[in-house]
């Protein structure tokens, strides 16, 4: 929303009082903002409105006009005289009107919730003790604030299929379902996989999937996160953990270039799921079912857990002191990486400078994209590199200039982040004619060869912030602790610089680095880390703007829309 | 029969030698109103329908000249005509004896009402069960084709037009119009939301449309004949034209009567036109309007103001039939489905069965209707079993309440009238036979109240 449509609101009076709303707002989303909620279930923001829920009943009434002169109507104490709908409306289908009245807490809209809600839980299995959705289910909730608390109903329950495997990760529990068919319009509207449909009709309605055909798109986990009851549930997250035992924490998807706001959901240091969490500029409310299954590189089998020397493991001061020292001898150049945050490579080209590096390159991660929510740069900060100076183009799949150079005798040790030589295109013989320096988070060729080997942190155990495909910072968090005896990365690489310069290492925080690099890289000044805010901060792409990035049209980027971002985002910030 | 019929739509229907195809119907002076028609400009006969107050046989009653009134031809979007031949509202079934026995009449209001309205294509959407009735249309589409009435370059007007038939697959949901336009979509028949998605603006494929039933499109064919305002002088202000009654249960003569609006009376009809009751039998109750609409006792005084403000004071056999006096008597006219019931009549049996027509037909797509209506269907059930409970009064029209005026479409209250009603007036029928079957069951395995926790 640019700074002028949030501007423009406009009156409408709410149980009495007036308040401002923003002008066109769906009346659900209004009253949202004012801090109040109208119960829903069918509606979302996102989604096409069908109001079959009928939870959101409410009166309606508009200011009353004479029919013939256009007057208004006006009661004996010279006050417009409001003309009432004769019948509850539905707030979902409602657009916010200057002057309209509403009324949400009347004995009429008691009466439609506490009867909706009746009515939905006539059939309903209350499987709450073995429900994934217990704790987090809106059916539970509204039947708590709007139901009448016993059941009138001693008549049998429908009867219909409780575990159809819909899809790889989803299975779904007819009963519980409630059809509300948000389900059905992601798939049909967002997805664009319209696999989903009710068969048999009245209150035998039941969910399912076209004959021969299965939910098994990579947005399919959506479904389950809309799905306001637990009819839909994660094949993963099934009978895992209660939802009130997890803390969640604000993070960003790393699968690509689009930086999809999460949420992190763990216990004791353990991820249980990632949810989306909404940003109407990046992801509004949706994200893959490939990046929320990215947690599992946390306990993935070739994670690289100790510090090394030569291959046998080593405290954090002996693998500092070794790489030291072989950095000292001879020229050494680094392989930067896209998937590092934008304090680590503004720390990292601070390290450059530091060992005098004779060239910097980096590696592209492409794909193919599916103009949605993952786009075809694989990275999530590839313009963080770019910002913070570690490099000025677009890099190469291939590490052949590297190749070249080593082969020229013009690199004696390698310092590589992240980055998997051999499978960036250098030999055996050329990996073998240099002294391997690896910080990452997997095992790799590169660990495999490796002089000295750092383990980094994944995004889940650290804070910072990427740079995404629209040039916004968005910043995530840790939400579990590093494995043990493991340190930040920001802390590795400031204790490399500053050895190399003989100067005592600090122990650098992000906010501290956020100010250096707030006074050096000029699209940042005059932001902080914490000014980033939850949804984070667009910035101006200035000079980079120009550059053929390769991600094509997706649900917030606009790759003709490129070289104006700068300025719009510039603006915003 | 001492009332004598006006047959205007049914005029040829029956009649001796009459025959569905397009010679004999030319022979009876048919397509001529289309060749008068097509003389005229669109808007001249949009007014002369608008003159003649024409309202839709559909159930609702509404003005059809009002409702073309209504299209929105700024858009720029084809407009469609849509002829509702779903005609599944229980007692209802005037609409099969025009296509089958006189399928031309609709084809010609229909072209009339298209070229009036400058439609680019119209449908009829005939229920599935209508297999003969859509058999019957295809082959005279194809006569009237061949004839020049529809298809390209209509007799020369340059105006062209095509007539498709959509066949239902069975669903009483299918006759609302948004449920109708979504099914020819080749969807489910959820009705829509009214707002937006007000046909004549949003209608089939989002464009403007016009839905009327299928006695509504041939009244448009007189209109023309007759020009709007001789129709209008059919009936009474504001009740104008024929209706087919189509009277059902415990007469001596069922079947399908046309008369003015409001030439004749309930009682009339029943007794001078339908033979009256069986031997010995009283009158209990008419539905008068289709199974939708609200039940009238025979032993009540309807009394009230009509709309000029004149006052009345009715017992059932005085009621006039028409639009505004059975609205009045706090009833409808409907689809003119009358439903008689005499005094052998068990009415909890009778609403039983309205109930299972309902559950069984509700869409499903919101949640009142959904679950409400079956939960009434199996309260009536149990009481029809035997299995009543003393509360169960009360719960059915508590549950009523809870739906009508809170869903999607009009089947909320076209479910819930027939139970508010029944109880309204039936009362302690309904409350003698819960209390009955309570004290019997009392102490036995027999379902009771009881109020479960939830949480
Ligand atoms: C549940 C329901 C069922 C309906 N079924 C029919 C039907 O079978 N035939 C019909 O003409 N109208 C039916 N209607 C009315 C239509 O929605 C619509 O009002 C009518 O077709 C308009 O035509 P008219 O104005 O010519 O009456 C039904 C309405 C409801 C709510
Ligand atoms: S969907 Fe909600 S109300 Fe239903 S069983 Fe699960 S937690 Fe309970
Ligand atoms: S499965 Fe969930 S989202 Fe889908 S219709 Fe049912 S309740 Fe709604
Ligand atoms: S009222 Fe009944 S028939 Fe109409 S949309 Fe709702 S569920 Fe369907
Ligand atoms: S939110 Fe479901 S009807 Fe409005």
């Amino acid at each position: 929303m640019s700074a002028d449509a949030k501007a423009e609101t406009i009156t409408i009076n709410v149980d009495g009082v007036d308040r401002e709303v923003p002008k066109g707002a769906n009346l659900i989303d209004a009253i949202e903002q004012l801090g109040e909620e109208i119960p829903h279930y069918c509606y979302h923001p996102k989604l096409s409105v069908v109001g079959n829920c009928r939870m959101c009943l409410v009166e309606l009434g508009m200011p009353m006009r004479d029919r013939a002169t256009g007057e208004p109507v006006l009661d004996d104490d010279g006050v417009q005289k409001i003309g009432w709908m004769p019948k509850p409306g539905i707030a979902c289908s409602t657009t916010v009107a200057p002057g309209m009245h509403i009324k949400t807490k009347s004995q009429v809209v008691k009466d439609c919730r506490n009867g909706v809600m009746e009515f939905l839980l006539l059939n309903h299995p209350l499987d709450c003790p073995i429900c994934d959705q217990a704790g987090e289910c809106r059916l539970q909730e509204f039947a708590t604030d709007y139901g009448r608390g016993y059941s009138r109903y001693t008549e049998a329950k429908n009867v219909k299929p409780k575990r159809t495997r819909i899809g790889p990760r989803i299975m779904l529990d007819d009963e519980r379902c409630i059809l509300c068919s948000r389900c059905i319009r992601f798939s049909k509207e967002i997805a664009n996989d319209d696999v989903l449909g009710f068969i048999d009709r009245g209150s035998y309605s039941t969910l399912t999937t076209y004959p021969g055909k299965q939910l098994e798109n990579n947005y399919s986990l959506n479904t389950v996160d809309i799905c306001p009851v637990g009819a839909l549930t994660s094949t993963d997250f099934r009978f895992k953990m209660r939802v009130w035992f997890l803390k969640a924490v604000p993070s960003i998807c790393t699968e690509s270039s689009v930086g999809a706001n999460t949420e992190v959901w763990s216990r004791e240091g353990k991820i249980y799921r990632i949810t989306p969490r909404r940003n109407d500029a990046v992801n509004d409310t949706w994200m893959t079912d490939s990046g929320r299954a990215l947690y599992k590189q946390v306990e993935a089998d070739n994670r690289l857990r100790a510090y090394q020397v030569d291959g046998k493991a080593s405290s954090f001061d002996a693998a500092i002191a070794a790489a030291i020292a072989q950095m000292k001898q001879g020229k050494t150049a680094v392989v930067a990486s896209a998937r590092a945050s934008l304090e680590e490579q503004f720390l990292l080209s601070q390290m450059v400078e530091a060992t005098a590096a004779v060239r910097v390159d980096m590696v592209s991660h492409y794909g193919d994209g599916d103009h949605l929510l993952l786009s075809e740069d694989r990275t999530p900060n590839l313009r963080g590199a770019l910002l913070t100076g570690l490099i000025n183009d677009l890099p190469d799949a291939r590490l052949d200039g590297l190749g070249k150079a080593i082969d020229a005798g013009e690199v004696d040790t390698l310092f590589v982040v992240h980055e998997d030589l051999a499978a960036a295109g250098l030999t055996d013989a050329q990996i073998a004619k240099v002294k391997v320096i690896y910080a990452g988070i997997e095992e790799n060729s590169s660990s495999a060869n490796a002089k000295v080997s750092f383990p980094l942190l994944t995004v889940f155990e650290k804070e910072g912030s990427f740079v995404n495909q629209n040039f916004r910072v968005q910043k995530f968090h840790n939400a579990i602790p590093a494995p043990r005896g493991v340190v930040y990365d920001l802390h590795l690489l400031e204790t490399l610089r500053a050895h190399m310069v003989g100067e005592s290492p600090t122990r650098p925080t992000v906010p501290a680095v956020w100010e250096l690099m707030a006074q050096k890289i000029t699209c940042l000044h005059g932001l902080d880390f914490r000014g980033l805010g939850d949804l984070g901060v667009g910035v101006d792409a200035g000079r980079f703007a120009s550059l053929p990035f390769v991600e094509s049209k997706n649900l917030k980027h606009d790759p003709e829309k490129r070289s104006k971002l700068g300025v719009e985002a510039g603006a915003t910030a | 029969m001492a009332i004598k019929e006006h047959r205007l739509i049914f005029k040829n229907i029956d009649v001796e030698g009459y025959t569905n195809d397009i010679a004999c119907y030319e022979k009876n002076g048919g397509y001529a109103d289309l060749k008068k028609a097509i003389g005229m400009k669109p808007e001249e006969i949009c007014s002369e329908v608008m003159d003649s107050g024409v309202r839709g046989r559909g159930g609702a009653g509404f003005p059809a000249g009002m409702k073309w009134k209504f299209l929105d031809r700024k858009s720029g979007k084809p407009i469609y005509l849509v002829c509702n031949a779903d005609e599944s509202e229980p007692g209802t079934f005037k609409d099969r004896q025009i296509i089958h026995k006189d399928p031309h009449q609709l084809i010609e209001g229909m072209m009339i009402a298209a070229y009036a309205i400058q439609a680019k294509l119209a449908f009829i959407y005939i229920r599935g069960e209508f297999f003969e009735g859509a058999r019957i249309l295809e082959r005279a589409i194809e006569e009237a084709r061949e004839k020049g009435y529809l298809g390209d370059d209509i007799l020369g007007s340059g105006y062209s037009c095509d007539i498709l038939i959509h066949r239902g697959a069975g669903a009483y949901i299918c006759g609302e119009e948004t449920g109708l336009i979504e099914s020819l979509e080749g969807k489910r028949p959820y009705p829509r939301i009214k707002p937006p998605y007000f046909p004549a603006a949003l209608g089939l494929y989002q464009c403007p449309t016009i839905v009327n039933n299928v006695e509504t499109l041939c009244d448009v064919k007189h209109v023309v004949n007759m020009g709007g305002k001789a129709f209008s002088e059919i009936g009474t202000p504001g009740n104008t034209g024929t209706r087919i009654w189509c009277v059902s249960g415990h007469v001596q003569k069922p079947g399908y009567y046309e008369f003015p609006c409001a030439a004749l009376t309930l009682g009339e009809l029943i007794y001078d036109v339908c033979g009256g009751l069986l031997p010995g039998r009283s009158l209990k109750a008419v539905i008068p309007g289709g199974s939708s609409s609200k039940v009238l006792r025979a032993d009540e005084r309807f009394t009230g103001k009509l709309k000029d403000g004149s006052e009345f004071d009715w017992g059932i056999e005085d009621i006039p039939m028409d639009f505004d006096s059975l609205m009045a008597a706090g009833s409808m006219s409907g689809s003119g489905g009358v439903i008689v019931m005499d005094d052998t009549t068990d009415m909890v049996e009778a609403l039983a069965n309205i109930n299972s027509f309902y559950a069984h037909e509700s869409c499903g797509q919101c949640t009142p209707c959904r679950e409400g209506v079956q939960w009434m269907k199996k309260v009536t059930g149990r009481m029809s079993r035997g299995e009543a409970r003393m509360e169960d009064v009360e719960l059915l029209r508590s549950i009523a309440g809870q739906i009508e005026g809170r869903t999607i479409c009009a089947f909320g209250e076209a479910a819930s009238w027939p139970v508010q009603s029944f109880l309204a007036k039936f009362n302690d029928e309904f409350v003698a036979k819960a209390k009955q079957q309570a004290e019997r069951n009392a102490g036995s395995e027999a379902p009771q109240a009881l109020e479960t926790t939830l949480i």
